[in-house]
Formats: structure tokens, C-alpha cells, sequence
């Protein structure tokens, strides 16, 4: 008995309750809209999703207790496979849907892009770390090769979402290491220059994809379909919803990847704008919190990881309901915590995990 | 100190930059929920609707089409259920693929890959369109178990038009086919758009397109909820279709097809009527063809047969087309005389064999003339000087007025579509017609021809009956009709075609009467005695012969020596029983030689099965030898002045 309490004890002091409830509340409302969303299909998709539920908490408990000195000497490591890897998907990787995205390690398939969301920010939040009593340009030059490196990697598998993602993620960690607004506005200037060049790199797919959220009814059947068919489903949703199983567009199979990358459609209609509000707010007090964690981090490594998981959560949020909307291109991300598949959700817990070990540990640091 | 401040002034630095990614994720959300509230709230309405329609399609339901029978309850038309082999074109992943595919599951000819193709031409791309009709049991229970692998192809339960009694009364009944852009067109203009939304085929011909509205129904509808593949997910509600109305006809199956046997597959027409009341009780375009044919949309090969056929099969020469009259016309002539007074009955003429007129001499058919003539006499031998004479004394103005007044020249309005007018010839008439000045100008000599019907004059068969119902019914007209009634077989109200007489024609009886006894006195002792002896019913007529062959000057028309189709038309009109007539015909059997040879005997047959019940051995003889010879115009000409 004295075992168990204690067991559970030590869990618990690791356990950022504000973090786990709010997560468990998103990932409650991810496995309700999952039910909807696959309920012709029987419930084998809901089953998995529990398991993947299940996994993915054991990770984050796990990584909750790590240190994150402990944590830190995983970065360079875990960027170098991360980057081994991605140059193994461009060498000998899988194609799924037209996307070589895949890897196979003999056991298993895995998705090395996957690692990088994690990887990114813990190797740049490493370095700066390392250089934190004399950060020049040359360290920030440095940090945006250590970026780009995967990033080029991922767009030419061709994934966008992804490469959003860890970028988005390492942007952030050199944002808040103190990248200064003069070079932030220069780069958006060149960005900005770059975009035909960039343009004219991106495939057909993707440019369709960005044409279409310009003008969705220029292609009815084709890429407009998706956003069409996902704007009425949130526009019939109304202010209260249809009500939970009742969404028509859902229910006779309008909405593509209902389950999945367009789960927040599903939710909408048959919730309504209340339902969004709901969402909105919980995805605000999780970003909260996570902002809060990376304000009381004591040391640079903990608090650019922090901060910069917290806006990769925030990201995620943005993309996904943006392009489900209407007012984001149609990019591969799925909706954080409610979105069904087990590697996303692994990632997110990843993430999840370390900000709790971080706000766990941070009066031992200190002392 | 240093280091702390460093680290101090980089905290604040980091705290701030913290403050503003928060700002800027409130900012973000605010963002989304501005769009949100953009679409659920203010565009609410328009989604909720666009979500409805997503959901919610009406589908049509077809009404049953009427049937069609005839006086005594005999089907002509009606409808069955067959399976049907579908495609919509837009579903498919490749149209030629998916029919080569189904090929090897039901059997696919190539007349059915043609039928395909036009179909197709003349639809759209969303529409379903048969590839196969009628698929035995075995053949659905075949493609149900391979479907998966056909999107856009299904088999159809579809109601099918059948002519029960195949080529008879064709041309009447008519046919119904596949709905192309001009009947589109009329639909619309008509105001039946909503009501034909499902309704893939029409009337085209006969009494299928004259009675299209009553036959057609009123269309119900299904709501029908649908997912995204357009697939039927249930049925939410429905409004049942009301069957189309039933059509009871006038028309005699069994006389109809004594009538047609009797052409024995000759071309020529007949028009029978109930001179009472205007109700067709036969009418007859010979040869025909079967309408089944049409009705899931016409293979190539019989359509090219049917149109080029020589015998030209699909036209309707009961109503359509028009030959002089040639005789026949007589006791009309002889009628006008009467009531506008030009002749009496017993006035006579004294026939020397021609009519001198101007410089040019019209030809009697008897060489020396038949003596002294009267008005019962000129019809029982077909006098034409008699009628030479009588026309030029009563002017082309009085026999064109009065004609027209008996029908001739005009529509009759029967109840089927594609009458031809016939030409009542007339100076307004001429003036008409011709463009130059000089062809206008109506010739006093040209009114002569027209005294014995031939001429400009032309008539349908059913023109002749109709003219001649009205004269036995002493002026009274009736439009002729085919349909008796009209049922609506939900309510079992029955509608009658009211035989109204339409308008009267100032006609004496007693001078009907002269004309009556001169045509029974054709029958027996004139041009039709012969056809007609031994008849247990007495009768009136009179044979006609229409030139087709002109014959030079002083040339003898001599049959045997004319090719076939340069033969003359043969006509013969009549009534029996003379008393109380029943039944007023008019027959015309192309290039079947003079009146007494070919129209005759068929006439003979139908009033034997109309009044008798006597059923016919087989086609009407042709009487080899003429009991007199038939006048023809022939005119000697000593102008080149010719029509």
C-alpha cells in the first residue's frame, strides 16, 4: 500500500494538473467527435484512438519525471537521427499518396518528420543554452542553418504542413532567444521578395491548394470540394449545433477526412459557434499555461523549449480550424489533441511531457 | 553583478517577447472566431440551406401513362415493367470502359452501342441513359453481383409503352419516344415544365401527341435524403404521381384491321366514318409500320428501312396526303348545282362525247357521248361532259364557296396532328400559291378540270368523308374524332368527347336525297355494280380514277400499258346503308388503275364486316376488267397553254 501511494505520489509531483486537465478535457472532446465521425464505421477507430490516448500518457508521465538537464542531453543526438533519417526518407523512403514521408526500420514504418517537431526545438533550445552568455549574429546564422537543414528536407518529400510545423517550432525557440525585430523585419522583407522564387518551387498540388482558398468555387469538385463542403458544415452548425450526432454534412459523408485533418468541421456542426467558443477558450488556457511554464522557467534551455512547444501547440490550433474555415490553404495538420492518429498525438504528449518536467523541476534547479 | 544583470535584462527581454506571442494568440483566436461568428451566425441561413440542398434532393416519380383501347375495350396501348441497364456518363470512371466492361457481363450488341451514342447525343451528361432494356432475371441478378465495380451503371425498373396489336392503327395511335430538344422546347412554352422533370419519353405521332397531356399524368415527387455519392439514403417523403387519363376510341379494332388486310400491303389510305356524330371508326395509311419500335429509342437499321422504305411507311396518307379526286367529286358537284340553283334534277343535257370551250375540247370517256343526261344519270355513268358543262355554267367562285363550305379546302380538325389542308382551288387560291404575275391569273378553262375533280384539286381520304358525312347528314358537321371518351382512372370519372355539331351547311334535304339515290344507283346498275353484287345490304358510292400519268394528245389511256406506279389512283367514297347511313368511307389505293378496280372491292369488305360481320377471306381482288371505262380527264389541247 505505502508503495502504490508512494508511486503514485511521485506521478502525481511530477503532474502539472492545470496542463493535464485541460488536455484531458481536449482529448474527451477529440474521442466524442471521433465517435461521430466514424460511427458507420463501427468503433474499432475509437478503440484505437483510447490505445493511442493510453500510449501516449505513459510517454508524457515518463517525460514529465525526466529532468530536463536529462532532456537536454538528448537534443543533439536526437536531432542528428532526426536529420540521418530525414536523408534516409529521401534516399530509400516509402511513397504513400505521392508523399515519400515514410521509412522503413525493418520492425516498423516511422515517420522521421515526426521526430524533428520535437527534436527542432530541443537542439536549438540546446544551443542557445550553450551560448547563452554571448549570443552574436553568427549564433543566430548558425540556429537558422541548424533550421533549415530539416526543413528542406521535409518540403521536398513534399510535406508543407509538416515543415510548417518545425519551422513554426524552431522560428519560435530563436524568437524568443531574442532575434532582433531589425533582422525579424529584414528577413520578412527577403521572405517576402522570395515568394515567386518559392512559388515556383512549390508543386501543383500545393499552388492548387493556395489558388482554391483564394476561390473555393473555381474548382467545385476538385480542391474546393474540401473547403466548401467543411464552410457549410460550420456555417449550418449555426450558434448551438445540430446537436451531437445529428451534423448532415457529416453524417452523409460531405466532409473529407472527417476524422482526421477536418475533425474540428465535424465538432462544429454539431456544436455551433458555442461548441467553437468552448474549443477556443480551452486551446487559449492551454497556450496560457504553457506561456505561464516557460515564464517561470529558471533556466534559457527550459524556457525557449517551453516557450516555443507552447506556440507549436498554438500553431497546430490555428492552422488546422483556419483551413477547415475557410481562411488558411489547405495544409496536412491535424487538429492537437482531438484530431484521430496515434503519431500526432504521441508528438503532442511528447510536448505535453516536457512542459510539465520543466515546471516540475524548476525549484530544483533553482536550488 | 554583470552576468546577473545580462541575464536579468534578457529575462525581461524574453518575458516581453512572451507577452507578445500571448498577444498575438488572442489575437489569432479572436481572428477565428470573428470567422466563426461570420459563418454560423451572420451566414447561417445561407449554409443551412446549402447544407439542406446538399441533403435533400427531389427526385421525380413517373406517373403510369394512360392506356389507349378502342370502341369495344380492345388494347391498343398500355404499359409494362421491365429492367433497364443504365449509365449516367458524369458518374462513370470512363464511359467506352465501363460499357466494354459490362459487355462481358449482359450481353451488348452493337445496335444497342448505336442507340447508346445517340441517346447520349441528345442528352446531357448527368442524365441516365439505357444501354440495354428488357435484362431477363438473369442478367440482373448477374450485374447485382458485379455492381460494385460499375459506378454511375444501374438497373432501373422502367415502365414500357406497348403496342399490343403491333402495326395495327399505327399511323392513328401513334408512337411515343425519347424527349429531344424540341419537345423540350414545346413542354416549356406549354407550361408542363415541372410536371415532365422525370418523363424521358412523349407522344410523337397520332393520338400518343395529341393527347399527350391527358395520357401523360401528373408527376409525384420523393424527398429523398442523399450522401455525398448521390446515393439515396432514405426516403424522407413522398407525394404519390397521379396516373395519366385513359382513352377510349371510336375506332373499331376488328373493322380497322378487315381494313387493312383489304390493302393486302397496297399503298393508299381509307377514312371511315360515323356520319351521325363524326366518330372515326377506321382510318387506314397502308403500308405501316410497327410503333413498338420507337418506343426505347429506334435502332439505326429500321429507322433507315422505315424512312427510305419506297412505299414511304410512316407517312400518315389518311390525313396527309392529297391526290385529285377525280369522279368522287361528282355528286358534291352535283349538290352544289342544286342548292345554288344552277340545275334542277331533271334538267338534262344532251352529250355529244366533248365540251368545246375556247379553242380547246374536253374529252367525255365515251366515244359519242351517253346520250341524253340528267343529274341522277350523270352520276350512275360518270358523265364528264354533264359536269364540263355544269362547271363552267356555275363558275369556280360558287364551287370553290360552296367546297368549302363542305370541309374541303380546310382542316377537319381530327384529334391526331399532321392534317394536310388539300387545295380547294380558287383565283384567291391561285393568287396565293404563285408568285408570278402571270401564273395568279385563274384561266375560265381551268375551272372545266375541276368539274370532274381533277385539276388543281386535292384531298385527303379523309377530306372525301368528312365532306361526304356532312352531306348525309343533311349539313349538319361533326368534327371528326378518334377518341370517345376520356377516363380518369383514379376517380373513375369519365370525360365524353361530346359529338357537338360544329356548324350547319344550308343544305335541302330533298336535294340531298337525289344525290343519295344517284350514288346507290352506282351501285346497282353503274361504275360499282359489279364490286358490289350480291352485297345483303344496299349502298351508295362512287368510284373516282386520279391521273398520275399525263397522256399526250389523243393518246388512249390504256392500264396494261402503263408501268405501275404510273397507274392512276384508284378512289371509290360511299355509304351504306343507304337509308340511315352508318358508315361514310372513302378509299384511295395508289396506282390502283380506275375507281371500280382496287378502292371498290376493299370498300366491299369493310361494309360487308361492318354491317354483315362477314370477315374477309383475305386482301381485297383487284376486278381485272372495268364494267365501263372510267373518265379521266383528257383534254385536247390546241394551246400550249397547259397547268
Amino acid at each position: 500500500m505505502k508503495l502504490i501511494k508512494r508511486i503514485i505520489q511521485n506521478i502525481l509531483a511530477h503532474l502539472d494538473m492545470p496542463l493535464f486537465l485541460i488536455v484531458m478535457a481536449l482529448m474527451g472532446i477529440g474521442l466524442m467527435t471521433i465517435y461521430s465521425a466514424t460511427a458507420s464505421d463501427g468503433f474499432w477507430k475509437l478503440d484505437k484512438q483510447l490505445i493511442n490516448i493510453a500510449a501516449s500518457t505513459v510517454v508524457m508521465l515518463v517525460v514529465a519525471r525526466t529532468p530536463p538537464q536529462t532532456l537536454m542531453r538528448f537534443a543533439v543526438p536526437l536531432y542528428v537521427l532526426g536529420v540521418v533519417l530525414l536523408i534516409g526518407v529521401a534516399l530509400f523512403g516509402i511513397v504513400v499518396n505521392g508523399s515519400r514521408r515514410w521509412i522503413s526500420l525493418g520492425v516498423a514504418r516511422i515517420q522521421p518528420s515526426e521526430i524533428m517537431k520535437i527534436a527542432m526545438p530541443l537542439m536549438l533550445a540546446w544551443y542557445f543554452h550553450k551560448h547563452e552568455s554571448m549570443l552574436r549574429a553568427r549564433h543566430f546564422a548558425v540556429a537558422t542553418a541548424i533550421l533549415l537543414i530539416p526543413i528542406a528536407l521535409v518540403l521536398k518529400q513534399p510535406d508543407l504542413g509538416t515543415s510548417l510545423l518545425i519551422g513554426a517550432a524552431g522560428f519560435f525557440v530563436i524568437f524568443f532567444a531574442g532575434l532582433p525585430w531589425k533582422i525579424m523585419l529584414g528577413l520578412g522583407a527577403a521572405a517576402g521578395a522570395a515568394m515567386p522564387f518559392a512559388w515556383n518551387m512549390l508543386h501543383d498540388y500545393q499552388r492548387r491548394r493556395v489558388l482554391t482558398l483564394l476561390d473555393p468555387t473555381s474548382d467545385p469538385l476538385g480542391a474546393g470540394y474540401h473547403i466548401i463542403q467543411s464552410t457549410i458544415a460550420i456555417g449550418s452548425g449555426g450558434g448551438f449545433g445540430k446537436g451531437y450526432l445529428n451534423g448532415t454534412q457529416t453524417h452523409l459523408e460531405f466532409i473529407p477526412e472527417k476524422h482526421t485533418d477536418f475533425i474540428f468541421a465535424v465538432f462544429s456542426e454539431e456544436w455551433g459557434l458555442l461548441g467553437n467558443g468552448i474549443l477556443l477558450i480551452l486551446f487559449t488556457l492551454l497556450i496560457g499555461r504553457g506561456l505561464m511554464i516557460a515564464a517561470a522557467a529558471p533556466t534559457m534551455f527550459s524556457r525557449l523549449l517551453a516557450a516555443a512547444l507552447t506556440l507549436v501547440f498554438f500553431i497546430y490550433a490555428f492552422v488546422n480550424m483556419g483551413m477547415v474555415s475557410g481562411i488558411l490553404p489547405v495544409v496536412g495538420v491535424p487538429l492537437p489533441f482531438i484530431s484521430y492518429g496515434g503519431t500526432a498525438l504521441l508528438t503532442l504528449m511528447l510536448g505535453v511531457g516536457i512542459l510539465m518536467s520543466i515546471h516540475t523541476h524548476r525549484m530544483l534547479v533553482k536550488k | 553583478m554583470n552576468d546577473f544583470h545580462h541575464s536579468e535584462q534578457d529575462s525581461d527581454r524574453f518575458r516581453n517577447r512572451l507577452v507578445i506571442a500571448g498577444s498575438f494568440v488572442l489575437l489569432c483566436f479572436a481572428l477565428l472566431f470573428g470567422r466563426f461568428f461570420y459563418l454560423q451566425v451572420l451566414q447561417h441561413e445561407y449554409y443551412a440551406t446549402r447544407a439542406e440542398s446538399n441533403r435533400i434532393s427531389l427526385v421525380p416519380v413517373m406517373p403510369n401513362r394512360g392506356n389507349i383501347e378502342d370502341r369495344n375495350g380492345v388494347i391498343l396501348a398500355r404499359n409494362y415493367s421491365a429492367f433497364t441497364l443504365e449509365i449516367t456518363p458524369s458518374k462513370t470512371l470512363g464511359l467506352e470502359e465501363t460499357i466494354d466492361q459490362l459487355g462481358e457481363i449482359v450481353e451488348i450488341q452493337l445496335k444497342d452501342r448505336r442507340r447508346f451514342k445517340r441517346l447520349l447525343e441528345e442528352s446531357k451528361n448527368f442524365e441516365s441513359i439505357p444501354i440495354r432494356t428488357r435484362l431477363t432475371d438473369e442478367e440482373v441478378a448477374r450485374f447485382a453481383a458485379h455492381r460494385y465495380r460499375f459506378p454511375g451503371v444501374e438497373v432501373k425498373a422502367r415502365l414500357f409503352r406497348q403496342y399490343p396489336e403491333n402495326s395495327l392503327a399505327a399511323h392513328a395511335i401513334g408512337y411515343i419516344s425519347r424527349i429531344n430538344t424540341k419537345d423540350k422546347e414545346m413542354i416549356e412554352a406549354s407550361g408542363h415544365g415541372a410536371n415532365y422533370k422525370g418523363t424521358e419519353h412523349i407522344g410523337k405521332i397520332g393520338l400518343e401527341a395529341h393527347y399527350e397531356f391527358e395520357l401523360h399524368g401528373t408527376a409525384g415527387y420523393e424527398q429523398v435524403e442523399v450522401d455525398a455519392g448521390g446515393r439515396a439514403v432514405r426516403v424522407l417523403s413522398q407525394t404519390p404521381p397521379t396516373p395519366g387519363n385513359n382513352l377510349k376510341l371510336t375506332l373499331d379494332a376488328e373493322l380497322q384491321r378487315v381494313a387493312e388486310q383489304a390493302f393486302g400491303g397496297r399503298r393508299g389510305s381509307l377514312a371511315a366514318i360515323d356520319p351521325s356524330n363524326g366518330a372515326v371508326l377506321a382510318l387506314v395509311s397502308s403500308p405501316a409500320f410497327d410503333p413498338n419500335l420507337f418506343v426505347d429509342g429506334i435502332r439505326f437499321d429500321d429507322w433507315d428501312e422505315l424512312n427510305n422504305h419506297p412505299d414511304k411507311p410512316l407517312l400518315n396518307r389518311a390525313i396527309y396526303s392529297t391526290y385529285p379526286p377525280g369522279s368522287t367529286f361528282k355528286p358534291l358537284m352535283a349538290l352544289g348545282a342544286l342548292t345554288t340553283g344552277k340545275r334542277t334534277p331533271g334538267q338534262a343535257i344532251a352529250d355529244p362525247g366533248f365540251f368545246n370551250f375556247g379553242n380547246r375540247r374536253f374529252m367525255d370517256d365515251k366515244v359519242g357521248g351517253h346520250g341524253m343526261v340528267d343529274m341522277h344519270k350523270s352520276i350512275v355513268v360518270s358523265c364528264n361532259t354533264y359536269y364540263y358543262v355544269l362547271a363552267n355554267d356555275m363558275g369556280i367562285d360558287n364551287i370553290a364557296r360552296f367546297m368549302g363550305d363542305l370541309g374541303l379546302g380546310r382542316r377537319t380538325e381530327i384529334d391526331i396532328p399532321g392534317e394536310a389542308t388539300g387545295i380547294l382551288p380558287s383565283p384567291e387560291w391561285k393568287q396565293r400559291r404563285f408568285k408570278k404575275r402571270e401564273q395568279q391569273k385563274w384561266y375560265p378553262g381551268e375551272t372545266i378540270s375541276i368539274g370532274i375533280g381533277q385539276g388543281y384539286n386535292a384531298y385527303s381520304t379523309l377530306h372525301m368523308a368528312h365532306a361526304l358525312a356532312n352531306v348525309l347528314n343533311y349539313g349538319q358537321v361533326f368534327r371528326p374524332h378518334l377518341v370517345h371518351s376520356i377516363t380518369n382512372p383514379t376517380t373513375g370519372e369519365v370525360r365524353m368527347v361530346e359529338p357537338q355539331p360544329i356548324r350547319q351547311i344550308a343544305l335541302k334535304r330533298e336535294h340531298v336525297d337525289v344525290i343519295k339515290r344517284g350514288m346507290a344507283g352506282v351501285v346497282k346498275e353503274g361504275t360499282g355494280a359489279r364490286v358490289f353484287a350480291g352485297a345483303a345490304y344496299d349502298s351508295g358510292g362512287k368510284t373516282g380514277t386520279a391521273q398520275v400519268f399525263s397522256l399526250k394528245s389523243g393518246q388512249k389511256y390504256v392500264a396494261g400499258q402503263v408501268r405501275e406506279r404510273l397507274r392512276d389512283h384508284s378512289w371509290y367514297v360511299a355509304f351504306a346503308p343507304v337509308d340511315n347511313p352508318k358508315i361514310v368511307v372513302a378509299v384511295m389505293v395508289e396506282n390502283g388503275g380506275f375507281g371500280a378496280q382496287s378502292a371498290a372491292p376493299i370498300t366491299r369488305q369493310l361494309f360487308d364486316y361492318h354491317l354483315t360481320g362477314k370477315r374477309p377471306g383475305g386482301p381485297a381482288p383487284e376486278v381485272d376488267s372495268p364494267d365501263e371505262e372510267e373518265a379521266i380527264d383528257l383534254i385536247q389541247e390546241s394551246t400550249d397553254e397547259a397547268h
